[in-house]
């Protein structure tokens, strides 16, 4: 046993690095699954308090999954920035989580060791906060991506506009995108999630979508959230892409598993560059991730889930995206069993991707056979309000019609920009009043006349 | 209430009847309307139920028997709803008493198709029967020889890999009810993977989804998984690289 605490007498051993970060995080039912979880809260416990102890050097000498055969393990390793590691390479896990929470700790510093910080270490640290650490720590960490418009400044909050249709007809893509527009949403990105997975329907939806948004002059961008092959055939027949997406896990095996490699990533970044649809420091690539993705591609090498996905967000920030959301409740209750799970589980995927130096958004969402519900919603989406997330999902009233899953309403984005005073991006927020969308207190008002003149003609959309 | 929005009058064309999703639902304030949020609430209670009951196989099994090819019915290690739920991995593994009953149906058949409850009994009950009978229509047209028809419960889509691989098929085609959704509690999905065997991954099946009323329609979806066996059988490859192998045949 490499790993030790005793407890009234009685010694907790953890056999190696993996097992005890394993050990130490919270209840998940994908840990139990995947047969690695504590046996029960005491056990946990002393996981923690061993891990408490740990230097964060022990995550650089030991790889969880060995370098020679996973690609994501050796990608972690060659980019960790020794200089700015510097700082803090003297610290255990717990004093690491102090000094996360001074107040000294600001941006200034955040922003300095973000290369220095493996995900290994981002997730531990994460297991022995709280709720309330997750949020204070996460909430100094600005992270700001840029294409038509700016997203994650400190105090607002950006939404995608999910308009998804059940055979992506392009009607329904269109009425679905529009009505989100009315309630306000959509100014990290429009995006729609394919049901169908050929090029020429990827060409057809990212066509429409661009027509809406050149038509309004929109400061945003519009993606198909297709494979990543079939962007870069869009891409070659030179189709309005602004963005390519992958979803993305954090072992070579479950990328596989998505059909992908570091490499294949590269080249879809290559190619969407080449577009040169957005300014020279403008971010092409859009990830998703979840809790969960490598146990069910059976990749995840007996590493929890929570780490794992951590994992992920080295592939991600290796791409500089423009937008990245962890879709939490989706994978179902075999990963995360209930509203107190997935709570927990968005909160520490926004904490460690914003550590991680990513954009860190949240799907806020569960499924119909998880132990979840609306008010559940409510409660992580003010949450990560308090947090200080770049961006959530929102769909025509909470009920997306083609992935059979419940994510917020654009109704939700509402009460975050009136309620919880989280206005959108600037050039967005700057569109809406113009076309009278909101008044000049942020309210949002009923479809003004430059709008319904559009819808008039909306019907002609991919005619 | 003069300021809050009944968008209807301001807009020109009905969004509603452009597409099912829940569009144009009017406001108070961020909340919704109260009927709207009832409406919701009892959806989500319907389809918590699709999840927690069981197919009504009998009715299932008489709607296929006249297709005289033979009917096997087997089940995987989770045992019961809450195991099945929180288990998937017992959902993709055959129990030993199910694998005895499939023994028998061992040969070199082009095509195997199962019928998977899934998480959507009332997807199955729905769906399945009209599907997999349009499926078996189209292959017979095609001259491909199918293995008896295997009716699983408690089932993953990868309980095709175990069965097939007894089978020794060339081709698995599983239809399962797919996670319900609000307002499709009775959607089917259908996996088709070349060559199965237990621990194939999910990058090597092709889907079909979104089948029901109101989705994809049963004849298409027919026409659809057709297409694949026949570009799976000529290039012997299933998943994200088929549509590139298959590009170069000649269409039928």
């Amino acid at each position: 046993m490499r790993y030790k605490t005793t407890i009234d007498g009685t010694v907790y051993g953890f056999a190696d690095l993996k097992d005890l970060l394993a050990k130490a995080t919270p209840e998940r039912s994908g840990d139990q699954l995947a047969g690695v979880a504590a046996e029960g809260p005491v056990e946990r416990l002393a996981a923690q308090m061993a891990l408490a102890d740990l230097p964060l050097k022990a995550f650089l000498a030991e790889a969880l999954i060995p370098v020679e055969t996973d690609e994501v393990s050796r990608l972690i390793m060659e980019r960790h920035d020794k200089a700015a590691f510097a700082p803090i390479s003297s610290l255990t896990v717990g004093e690491f989580r102090e000094w996360l929470l001074r107040a000294e700790t600001a941006q200034r510093q955040l922003e300095a060791v973000t290369f220095g910080l493996t995900p290994e270490m981002v997730a531990a640290v994460s297991k022995i906060m709280r709720l309330q650490d997750l949020i204070s720590v996460a909430s100094k960490r600005e992270v700001v991506t840029r294409f038509r418009s700016t997203i994650g400044l400190k105090g607002r909050l950006s939404t995608r506009n999910q308009p998804n249709h059940p055979t992506d007809d392009s009607h329904g893509i269109a009425a679905s995108a529009i009505d989100g527009l009315l309630m306000g949403s959509g100014d990290a990105v429009i995006g729609v999630n394919p049901a169908t997975d050929t090029a020429d329907d990827y060409i057809r939806i990212v066509s429409l979508l661009d027509e809406l948004r050149a038509r309004l002059s929109i400061p945003t961008q519009t993606c198909c959230l297709g494979h990543v092959t079939t962007a870069m055939k869009a891409i070659a027949a030179k189709a309005p892409v602004d963005l390519v997406f992958q979803s993305i896990a954090g072992s070579q095996k479950a990328n596989e598993g998505f059909g992908v490699s570091l490499s294949l990533l590269k080249e879809a970044h290559e190619a969407v560059r080449s577009l040169g649809r957005g300014a020279i420091d403008a971010s092409l690539m859009y990830f998703e991730t979840g809790q969960g993705a490598a146990l069910s591609a059976d990749a995840n090498f007996g590493v929890d889930q929570q780490t794992m996905e951590a994992r992920a967000y080295a592939v991600a920030r290796e791409f500089s995206p423009l937008l990245v959301n962890t879709v939490v409740g989706f994978i179902g209750p075999e990963y995360l069993f209930n509203g107190k799970q997935i709570i927990r589980a968005g909160l520490e995927d926004h904490f460690c991707g914003k550590l991680l130096g990513l954009p860190m958004g949240v799907d806020v969402c569960y499924t119909n056979h998880a132990d979840a519900d609306q008010e559940d919603m409510d409660a992580l989406l003010t949450l990560l309000c308090a947090a200080n997330v770049n961006f959530v999902i929102t769909v025509p009233g909470a009920d997306d019609v083609m992935l059979n899953y419940q994510s917020l309403a654009h109704h939700d984005a509402v009460y975050c920009r009136e309620t919880l005073k989280r206005p959108p991006a600037p050039e967005f927020e700057r569109w809406l009043l113009d076309i009278g969308l909101i008044d000049g207190a942020g309210r949002l008002l009923e479809a003004p006349p430059k709008l319904a003149g559009y819808l008039a003609d909306a019907r002609l959309l991919g005619a | 209430m003069a300021d809050e929005l009944d968008r209807k009058s301001a807009v020109s064309i009905d969004l509603r009847e452009m597409t099912q999703a829940r569009v144009l639902l009017g406001r108070f304030g961020a909340g919704l309307p109260t009927r709207a949020a009832q409406s919701f609430l009892l959806d989500h209670a319907r389809a918590r139920q699709a999840v927690w009951s069981e197919v009504d196989w009998a009715s299932v099994r008489a709607g296929l028997v006249d297709l005289k090819l033979g009917i096997v019915e087997v089940e995987s290690q989770a045992g019961d709803r809450a195991t099945y739920i929180r288990r998937p991995d017992l959902g993709r593994k055959l129990s030993w008493q199910a694998t005895e009953r499939l023994a028998d149906i061992r040969s070199d058949y082009d095509v195997l198709i199962v019928v998977a409850d899934g998480l959507s009994a009332s997807a199955i009950d729905t769906n399945a029967v009209s599907l997999a009978r349009a499926i078996v229509a189209h292959l017979y047209a095609r001259q491909l020889s199918i293995a008896p028809l295997v009716l699983a419960s408690q089932a993953r889509v990868a309980l095709g890999d175990p069965i097939a691989e007894i089978a020794g098929t060339r081709i698995s085609i599983v239809i399962i009810g797919e996670r319900p959704g609000l307002s499709a509690a009775d959607s089917v999905g259908v996996y088709v993977t070349c060559s199965p065997c237990p621990g194939t991954p999910d990058s090597r099946r092709n889907c079909i989804s979104n089948i029901r009323n109101g989705g994809l329609t049963v004849g298409s979806a027919a026409i659809g998984v057709a297409s694949l066996v026949v570009d799976m059988l000529k290039t012997g490859i299933s998943g994200v690289g088929l549509k590139d192998a298959s590009m170069g045949l000649p269409r039928d």
